[in-house]
């Protein structure tokens, strides 16, 4: 009895240490960053841990929404012929003093050049260090787009583009565009140390770097000469925790403040305990069933509409999104601009389904193949099961259907290629432009590059998205993207399966925090109480 | 000598054969870590095949094995795709973690499997004996991940006892000397600033993990105790010792004991395997940052030199221990030694 009294005192006495401390905010993230360099990464976790937190952009999304503001660029100009965009730079912007670099002068030209140099040009000195892969901005054709940098003076840099490309300042707002500094790779050229700048990060961001353990935390302090509005805390900690479960139970006992993707199934619960917050928004994304439309019998756009009228998708939002989800009809969620309200939907009808399979001259159905997702992503969490769904669905109308899957690079792999008849897939935008959903996933041209995987080819879509992204006025743009919605539907190539919702669960005194419609986390103006 | 000369000489064909099947395997598994790194998002071919070059992946497969080969001879293990840092210096940052929590593991599964599998044998066939084989099978056959939200229930959750997961409370900020945070919070500096409450909040960390790490072990302790510790209590000199009138104690401890440990030894040299097997998902669900994660995501994010590297250093490991194992053999059995 003694013992246990004893080991109850000790616990105790540890215990409370951990909550006398204020102003700390412990953030449950779901994995590791790759590097501490976002223009090197391309997941969330990564995107979070640096430009979120120790980086600034010249333009950024402001919070919550995907509207683009001021940052490090106080204003831009864009010329008549749409080809040269003119930033003004904020005077005064310091580098982040670190225990391995202390800055000598404020931010400019030098820097903004050095950081879209360094993804651009090939023989620029850092291009090649830490693998030479810029994924993110090669993804976005950065490359082709931006045809020249220069600095006017100190605070005005000039980008020339090849082509209008209106999507080019959503673009700039993105993390990889983040501004790094200049004389601290200048410094770490001069030692020999050069890819130290993707792991020792300096920026101009309201949290400094300040100790990474992999696997297990990153901790960064309040940066007390940001230039920007901030909230109030001085230490930021991400507490790495991979699964949902423990992250919750974290939560649940005060460990951390803040937890990332929970897991569908606990929000009930979630929102039930009166000491958190659940935050909730529709997420920028969309769960799709794409049809291989270079194979038989996909070809024929009646059996195309057949298996979307098949389909029972409202069941599918509650068995497999836990109800955390949205029926799709357009291939763009309703949060982005243009979105086309109007847009019918195939209606669920079994009867419906057998007459447009009569049409197609398959009245008896066909046998075919579905792929199943293989990893859980918001935008379908559970491939597997839905694909059993939608076997018993189209099973009703006569369609057998066998289900396939692989593990993730395989089926990454295999899709590319187009070895598959019908493909569960999705996408997350990545800039909140309609141009990131529609033209990178059903343009022409994404069919050799892979993102398009219904090797669907419709020559008027094409025009619609292809003129839209070079005209920079965004009236028109709307019209044109609203009128590409329309012909999607009517052609087919995908069934629009769900648009799911993300949520994100903190402690009741945590104030400030906006949900972000990109599926990042930005604490810079959180507030702990 | 020519005994452990034998030993040593034969560590390098098997190690050349592990590299070997472990490099074929991994190419087998479809899949690309290039295509991986690009996701949802299409790439334009030529960009492709420039990626793949720039990793070396684009080269005939034996020229790549004879340059990882060549490497290793050179000291070099290779680079991570995805971090871009030496395989070598990701094992050693991460290594500390696994021992620390493998060190503790199998202790605590000792500790109690010995005691456990000598009541068990003194015992024989009576209800101790059932109850407490019956249990080490429950926990021999509990999968690990189930075992570790038990524990995180009851004892984090319920009862307030332990802290969920991580190694330390993230609001100290210790200096890393050994990589091992129980060595690391007893430096003078960390104790003249922040005293004993690191070292405890460590301590509190590692028991939960550790205790789901090591039921497997124990459980395969205490059965391995008890049916070495029969066997050697029906021998002749134990009879003799009976009749020479020694004590109880005497006969169990010193004459029994010490022979009945020679095959608990064995098994403890073979466990090292299960516990780095044990590690990788004991080190998931606690957030642990050792060894078993780092193979798992490289696996999953198909980072070759980091498969290839891992798996070549965590073999020559146990192969290391496996002839430590004959080592301390050689000394506790004469028979060895004569031979």
């Amino acid at each position: 009895m003694k013992i246990i009294f004893l080991i109850t005192v000790l616990f105790n006495f540890s215990l409370n240490s951990n909550q006398a401390l204020a102003k700390n905010f412990i953030y449950c993230s779901e994995g590791s960053p790759s590097a501490f360099n976002p223009q090197i990464v391309t997941d969330g976790t990564s995107v979070n841990a640096t430009a979120n937190t120790i980086y600034n952009r010249l333009v950024e999304f402001d919070a919550g929404t995907t509207n683009i503001v001021p940052a490090l660029a106080t204003s831009w100009d864009i010329s008549k012929n749409k080809l040269v965009y003119t930033f003004t730079l904020r005077k005064g912007v310091q580098f982040q003093t670190t225990k391995y670099f202390t800055p000598s002068r404020d931010m400019n030209a030098t820097d903004v050049i050095f950081s879209i140099d360094r993804q651009r040009i090939k023989s620029h000195p850092y291009h090649a260090v830490s693998g030479g892969n810029y994924e993110y901005f090669d993804g976005m054709e950065m490359g082709k787009i931006i045809k020249n940098v220069v600095a006017i003076d100190p605070y005005k840099v000039q980008i020339t583009l090849s082509k209008p490309e209106a999507p080019f300042l959503a673009n700039m707002a993105m993390s990889f565009m983040s501004i790094l500094s200049a004389e601290y790779a200048d410094k770490l050229a001069k030692e020999n140390k050069k890819q130290e700048i993707d792991q020792l990060p300096v920026g101009t961001g309201a949290f400094i770097y300040q100790s990474y353990l992999k696997d297990n935390s990153i901790k960064f302090l309040a940066n007390e000469k940001y230039w920007g509005k901030k909230g109030n805390i001085e230490k930021l900690i991400f507490a790495i925790t991979p699964d949902a479960n423990v992250r919750y139970q974290k939560l649940k006992i005060g460990e951390c403040q803040f937890v990332t993707e929970p897991s569908p199934a606990d929000i009930a619960d979630m929102k039930k305990n009166s000491s958190l917050t659940v935050l909730e928004a529709p997420g920028l994304n969309i769960g799709y069933l794409a049809f291989n439309v270079s194979k038989k019998p996909f070809d024929n756009i009646n059996v195309r509409k057949a298996i979307n009228h098949a389909l029972n998708k409202e069941s599918y939002i509650n068995a497999i999104y836990m109800g955390s989800a949205t029926v799709a009809k357009n291939p763009i969620p309703p949060t982005i601009w243009s979105y086309n309200e109007s847009v019918k939907d195939y209606e669920y009808s079994v009867d419906l389904a057998k007459s447009f399979l009569k049409k197609a001259g398959l009245p008896n159905g066909f046998e075919s193949e579905i792929w199943t997702l293989p990893v859980s992503r918001p935008y379908n969490p559970n491939g597997k099961k839905m694909g059993e769904l939608m076997q018993a669905d189209l099973a009703k109308v006569g369609i057998k259907i066998k289900l396939q899957t692989f593990d993730w690079p395989t089926y990454l792999k295999k899709s590319k290629t187009g070895e598959h008849q019908m493909i569960q897939f999705g996408w997350t935008g990545d800039n909140g432009d309609p141009d990131n959903f529609l033209n990178t996933l059903l343009g022409c041209g994404a069919i050799a590059a892979g993102s398009n995987y219904s090797h669907w080819c419709d020559k008027m879509f094409n025009k619609l998205v292809t003129d839209a992204k070079a005209t920079p006025d965004v009236a028109k743009r709307t019209a044109l993207y609203r009128t590409a919605q329309k012909i999607f539907k009517e052609q087919a190539p995908w069934v629009t399966l769900a648009h799911s919702t993300s949520y994100r669960v903190m402690s009741k005194n945590i104030k400030g925090y906006k949900i972000d419609p990109l599926g990042q986390d930005i604490f810079t103006k959180v507030i702990v109480e | 000598m020519k005994f452990f000369l034998r030993k040593i000489i034969d560590l390098i064909p098997t190690l050349l054969g592990i590299s070997f099947i472990c490099f074929i395997l991994i190419r087998l598994i479809p899949g690309d870590p290039v295509l991986l790194m690009i996701g949802e998002r299409g790439v334009d071919p030529a960009r492709y095949l420039e990626m793949k070059k720039s990793l070396g992946l684009d080269l005939p497969l034996i020229k790549q094995f004879y340059l990882f080969v060549q490497n290793i001879f050179h000291g070099n293990l290779g680079t991570s795709i995805v971090s871009k840092n030496a395989v070598w210096n990701e094992f050693i940052m991460r290594f500390p973690a696994t021992v620390e929590l493998g060190m503790f593991a199998l202790f605590f599964a000792t500790l109690i499997g010995i005691p456990l599998g000598i009541i068990a044998a003194l015992k024989r066939n009576s209800f101790y004996d059932y109850f407490l084989m019956g249990t080490s099978l429950i926990g021999y056959s509990m999968p690990i991940f189930w075992w570790g939200l038990i524990l995180i229930l009851v004892f984090s959750v319920k009862l307030g006892l332990t802290p969920v997961s991580g190694r330390i409370d993230l609001l100290f900020d210790i200096p890393t000397f050994s990589g091992m945070m129980l060595i690391d919070t007893l430096q003078p500096s960390v104790i003249h600033s922040e005293g004993f409450a690191p070292f405890i909040s460590c301590f509190k960390h590692l028991l939960l993990p550790a205790t789901a790490l090591g039921t497997i072990p124990l459980a395969v302790i205490a059965r391995m105790t008890r049916s070495s510790m029969l066997e050697v209590l029906g021998e002749d000199y134990i009879r003799t010792a009976r009749a020479k009138g020694l004590s109880k104690t005497q006969i169990v401890y010193i004459h029994a004991l010490r022979n009945a440990l020679v095959p608990i030894i064995t098994t403890l040299a073979l466990l090292f395997g299960s516990i780095i097997t044990g590690a990788i998902l004991t080190e998931t669900i606690f957030s642990w940052p050792g060894i078993g994660r780092w193979l798992v995501q490289s696996i999953t994010a198909r980072d070759y030199p980091v498969i290839q590297g891992g798996v070549l250093i965590i073999s020559f490991m146990i192969i290391l221990t496996n002839i430590l194992v004959d080592i301390i053999y050689y000394f506790l059995n004469p028979k060895m030694r004569q031979g």
